[in-house]
């Protein structure tokens, strides 16, 4: 399932690093993806993965002294975002690209109206009068189904509940219409209900208006459920990326495979056992030599603790960062 | 003390069975509630609203559902962290609400809670030998620090730490051990029954299907019943015996795992079965899914009649009228709908 057409977002060997008490954190660490006009991308890892770092960076929102952007490059719409002045990149945020956050309520201002949340980037950004960011705004709350919007401008952040402070944030990233909404954990801290709300206006949204989304989450039924094309990450580096389809369906990278088989699944048989993967996540501040997975992995072979591999085809459109995907792939189809 | 015959049965009550453990009997909490930044309106929130069920010992019991369904609160009240409005848990027979405080202490040693959060949970000041032996020296079960630190050791080893690990503080721990910690520190008392209140749902996935397996292993081995809060529902199938859904401070539904997930009756479980997305992309392209519309309304002003039916994609007009019991559609199956 190919969707989308030229390239949107390209992010080149990417490395964002964190100075901390324990030495230098890299939290993201030389990569390089993209997305095309339209597709949904998934960024799919666990904690400390550089999932949301790579968002961040996108932003140029990586929290200084400490955070930096310490190499690669950004391209969007072929411009690269690291080099913009603060004053152009200000114009990229909000009105370019879009951002939902996991936390709604620490995202929103308190002590400012809903209305006036949603009013002020077309303000600022497209110049609109108050009458006509005003109009905007409550067609935006309809688009995204809440009901009773002349209302709701009225109202604070506090008097939404959870699904519609999300349904707000959502709406606060459409309002200068942008071409890419890069989406952390949207719906992580919501019930399952309203998870699949959320999600199903999201996908609709996205269909109906062209934009293209980057989601990044740890949950693999909602990457299968919403992406395009999936980029898994593990110790701020993508081990594997491919199409929706084709990873779940043949997983290369033994990470992948071990997510894969560590969740129960609904529409399986009940198993006696699960399989986790075996130890800990990587400490970023003291990762092994060569693979940083290899002390979890039950593949890995003596190269992986020597050198570290890097992403390699395994077929068109897949890309593995493992010495042995190609047993893997045998594995899996014996 | 055991139950009398007489109390044995009645409308929307689990089946009583004689090796039960916990027999959980019309339990509601209600919290007072003054609203408003001046404390203008007043109201109450029927946090758990006559809820019953038992837990056999052995088994595993999910209680599952969203949040503020009361599922928490229900375990809270079960382990005496709260004071019940109304209605009656029985443990091992007893009835708590009349057991002297006496009486009481034993019931806490048997019944521990594991919590959702391993980093709030654990006090940052004290190393996790000092965690797990507290319990030991409190109760007064092993006294002398020579033996009490053998315990610690065997305690860290059920759970799959190393005993180096008693040196060591929560903060030099990931988020998997610091649940390994917890749970070795709920096992330290010997208990019948553990509380687990979303024990996985804080920790990664690679890490979530380690203690699920840990929990199983030590249910086995120790004979240990759990009462097991969480809101996944996955996670909920492969560990528990029966699942219990609660919406609203009510449960909907009640039954064995098998015929929950494979034959749900309330149209709310069904929903909720069907939000669950699925992580395989050939396998969602063909599902059907009720998404189901609005969301869970204030507990403080609850719809009349059935508390689901705003959202029931099957609700008629009579569903507005009476709260429906929660009665048996089948031998083992309960489910509070006049539509099933």
């Amino acid at each position: 399932m190919e969707r989308g057409g030229d390239v949107l977002l390209e992010v080149k060997n990417l490395q964002t690093q964190f100075a901390t008490s324990s030495g230098v954190v890299r939290a993201v660490d030389g990569v390089s993806w993209d997305v095309r006009t339209g597709e949904t991308v998934a960024l799919v890892g666990e904690s400390g993965c550089g999932k949301s770092v790579s968002a961040l960076s996108i932003m140029r929102l990586v929290s200084a002294p400490a955070g930096r952007i310490v190499g690669g490059e950004i391209l969007f719409k072929g411009r690269d975002l690291l080099r913009l002045s603060d004053a152009e990149m200000r114009h990229v945020r909000g009105r370019e690209i879009g951002m939902i956050f996991q936390e709604p309520m620490t995202s929103l201002n308190p002590v400012l109206t809903v209305g006036r949340q949603l009013t002020e980037p077309p303000e600022i950004h497209l110049g609109m009068t108050p009458a006509q960011s005003r109009a905007r705004a409550l067609e935006l709350l309809g688009m995204v189904g809440i009901s009773d919007p002349e209302r709701r401008l009225q109202q604070y952040p506090h008097q939404f509940s959870g699904g519609m402070r999300q349904r707000m944030m959502i709406a606060m990233a459409m309002t200068c219409s942008p071409s890419l909404i890069l989406a952390d954990e949207p719906t992580t801290a919501l019930d399952v209900t309203i998870q699949a709300q959320i999600l199903e206006l999201m996908k609709g949204l996205s269909r109906k208006l062209g934009v293209a989304m980057v989601m990044i989450t740890h949950n693999l039924g909602v990457v299968a459920r919403y992406a395009d094309r999936v980029n898994v990450m593990y110790a701020g580096r993508i081990v594997e990326r491919a199409t929706a389809a084709e990873i779940y369906a043949n997983p290369r990278h033994p990470y992948t495979l071990g997510l894969l088989r560590s969740v129960p699944r609904l529409d399986e048989p009940r198993r006696a056992k699960l399989l986790p993967i075996q130890g800990q996540p990587p400490d970023l501040s003291r990762l092994p030599t060569g693979c940083a997975f290899q002390p979890r992995c039950q593949f890995a072979v003596e190269r992986c603790l020597r050198e570290a591999p890097g992403l390699a085809a395994v077929k068109e459109g897949h890309v593995s960062a493992c010495w042995v995907s190609s047993e893997l792939g045998q594995r899996a189809t014996a | 003390m055991s139950l009398p015959a007489s109390d044995r049965k009645g409308a929307g009550e689990d089946t009583r069975r004689d090796d039960d453990i916990l027999v959980v009997r019309n339990l509601s909490k209600h919290f007072e509630v003054s609203g408003g930044f001046l404390g203008g309106r007043h109201g109450v929130v029927k946090a758990v609203d006559g809820v019953s069920f038992s837990i056999r010992r052995g088994e595993t019991l999910g209680l599952v559902g969203e949040s503020g369904c009361g599922k928490t609160t229900t375990g809270r009240c079960v382990l005496q962290l709260e004071k019940p409005t109304s209605g009656s848990i029985f443990f091992e027979g007893k009835d708590l609400s009349t057991a002297s405080p006496a009486e009481l202490r034993a019931v806490r040693r048997k019944m521990q809670v594991i919590f959702q959060d391993p980093y709030s949970s654990l006090n940052p000041r004290m190393t996790v030998g000092q965690i797990i032996a507290e319990p030991l020296a409190v109760h007064g079960i092993v006294t002398e620090r020579v033996a009490r630190e053998a315990r610690v050791r065997e305690l860290l080893g059920h759970a799959g730490l190393l005993p180096t690990m008693a040196r060591r503080y929560p903060h030099e721990l990931s988020g998997g051990q610091r649940q390994r910690v917890g749970i070795a520190r709920a096992l330290a008392m010997q208990p019948a029954l553990i509380v687990c209140d979303e024990p996985v749902s804080a920790l990664d996935v690679s890490i979530q299907a380690q203690i699920i397996n840990l929990l199983e292993e030590l249910q086995s081995n120790f004979g240990l019943t759990y009462l097991f809060v969480a809101h996944d529902l996955s996670v909920v199938r492969h560990i528990s015996d029966r699942v219990a859904v609660m919406y609203l401070g009510k449960i909907v539904e009640l039954t064995d795992r098998q015929s929950l997930y494979e034959n749900p009756q309330h149209p709310y479980t069904k929903a909720l079965l069907s939000a669950v997305p699925i992580p395989d992309p050939a396998v969602e392209l063909t599902r059907e899914r009720t998404v189901l519309g609005g969301e869970v309304p204030s507990p403080l002003n609850p719809p009349a009649g059935c508390v689901f039916h705003p959202r029931c994609p099957i609700a008629i007009e009579d569903c507005k009228a009476g709260v429906p019991e929660l009665r048996s559609i089948k031998p083992g199956h309960l489910a509070a709908c006049i539509r099933v």
